[in-house]
């Protein structure tokens, strides 16, 4: 397969008019999605703009669409993708597009805050450091979300996103509910309100794109049940709106 | 979509559940020799136990319906903020009283 | 249009589940005025309401019957699927549930269209 070329096709946008998006990219042996990005930027057309920092799946940069679903380049082998031997390259859905394939994370991010999904801290440094049991099983839930790399496939995968623009999505969502069951957070109460709202995780379908696109295996879907449930209880206990 | 809307949708729909399952069997056992306006009639004219089933079938299903299509018509439609919940209100009164003549109709003794 | 792109990326069970469950429900809401009014001319018009019912007769409408009684069915199963795999503590068996969900409405639809013919 090493003398091949790979024909893909960048979909550059609106504003890319008159710029050439079929490219015929030698192919390799070993060769990510990201790899053949790079080799386009490199050999064929320099004004190519695209982001990534990593190249290992640690950083959440690199996330595009990829034959209309949403991944992580870097970790994204091209055999994988490759309809005979051509594939489509995109920007992030859900996202606005700055240029090619470069999306303005800013609104993803954004609704991570709006979500609660910052320490509510309680102690001081004066304070002993508290002990966190591993095996509680609030610890183990939290355990279940936190290794989230903040690439926004989930986010580009959610239908809901996509109809809602309020729709805080699973990302954000998915860390308020680690943090709704971290023993350190002491922000139950502004959590619930927070992912209670208009945007809040009762907007979600359950249909879980985003588990099933999550490059970490991560659940976000499970997650927001989580929430769901508790908002539930609390709505029952304390008449909560 | 927010807390409040969730609970409202979720209680209405566990209260159809068993609505939709006695609905079904009826349907199932009313169709068995054809329908006509007085088998159905016979059945339910002047029975309390009727009109409180469907009174609380409509009602139920004007406040799920209602909510159900506010969020089709914010997601696929577009609508936001007042429009939406003026959707919803239109929606969910038509329904109740058109729901609500109907039951009338049936049970009325 | 947002709608149509991407769609390779919900090829899988429970978002299959989720526009069942939009769609079916949707088409419900929409039918609901029309059973409501034809139901309603028990009183103000009951010839009118038997010439409606003898439609039913035809095959065609018994089609359509069928169809009813299936989304009410799957909309119910499906509903009760969905508020079981959110409020109640379970993961992984979600897809098999849904499926199990879309089974029971078929055979409750198909009892009902053995029952009408
Ligand atoms: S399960 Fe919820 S958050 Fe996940 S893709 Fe579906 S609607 Fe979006
Ligand atoms: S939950 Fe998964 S898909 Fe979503 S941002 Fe985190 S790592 Fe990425
Ligand atoms: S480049 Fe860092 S995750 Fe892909």
């Amino acid at each position: 397969m090493a003398a091949e070329a790979l024909k893909i096709t960048i979909d550059r946008g609106p504003n890319a008019q008159g710029l050439q998006t079929e490219f015929e990219v030698p192919a390799q042996d070993n060769q990510t999605v990201l790899d053949v990005v790079s080799w386009i930027q490199q050999n064929a057309d320099p004004t190519l703009s695209y982001r990534f920092a990593c190249r290992v799946g640690m950083c959440g940069s690199c996330a595009m669409m990829v034959g209309g679903v949403p991944r992580w380049t870097c970790r994204t082998h091209i055999s994988k993708v490759l309809d005979g031997n051509a594939v489509t390259i995109g920007p992030l859905r859900n996202l606005p597009v700055i240029k090619d394939l470069a999306v303005d994370m800013d609104p993803f991010f954004d609704k991570w805050v709006a979500a609660e999904g910052v320490h509510h801290g309680g102690l001081t440094r004066d304070d002993p450091i508290a002990v966190v049991d591993e095996t509680a099983p609030a610890r183990v839930e939290a355990n279940a979300g936190i290794e989230c790399i903040n690439c926004s496939v989930c986010y580009a995968a959610c239908d809901t996103v996509t109809g809602n623009a309020d729709y805080l999505g699973p990302a954000a969502l998915q860390r308020a509910w680690t943090l709704l069951n971290d023993a350190k957070d002491e922000g139950r109460v502004a959590i619930l309100d927070a992912v209670s709202g208009n945007g809040g995780c009762h907007n979600c379908h359950s249909m879980g794109s985003c588990t099933a696109y999550c490059p970490n295996d991560l659940d976000p879907m499970s997650a927001i049940a989580g929430l769901k449930r508790e908002t539930a209880k609390s709505f029952f206990k304390r008449g909560r709106r | 979509m927010t807390l409040r809307l969730y609970m409202l949708q979720r209680i209405t729909a566990l209260l159809m559940a068993p609505l939709v399952i006695g609905h079904l069997a009826v349907m199932i056992y009313a169709i068995q020799g054809g329908l006509s306006a007085a088998e159905i009639l016979g059945r339910t004219q002047g029975s309390v136990l009727w009109f409180a089933f469907y009174g609380t079938f409509v009602a139920a299903v004007s406040i799920h319906g209602a909510i159900g299509l506010r969020t089709i018509a914010a997601e696929w439609g577009g609508l936001r903020g007042i429009a939406a919940d003026a959707l919803m209100w239109i929606v969910g009164l038509g329904l109740f009283v058109l729901g609500a003549q109907a039951v009338w109709a049936v049970t009325y003794p | 249009m947002s709608m149509t792109k991407g769609i390779t990326s919900r090829a899988h069970p429970l978002w299959l589940a989720y526009i069942l469950h939009r769609v079916s429900g949707l088409a419900l809401a929409l039918f609901l005025p029309l059973h409501f009014w034809v139901l309603a001319m028990a009183v103000s018009d009951p010839a009118r309401l038997d010439g409606f019912l003898h439609l039913t007769e035809a095959a065609v409408v018994k089609v359509a019957e069928f169809g009813l009684v299936f989304l009410l069915a799957v909309h119910m199963f499906g509903g009760l699927r969905l508020m079981a795999m959110e409020w109640l503590p379970w993961t992984p068996p979600q897809k098999t549930l849904a499926a199990a969900a879309t089974a029971v409405s078929f055979l409750i639809a198909v009892l009902f269209f053995m029952k009408a013919i």
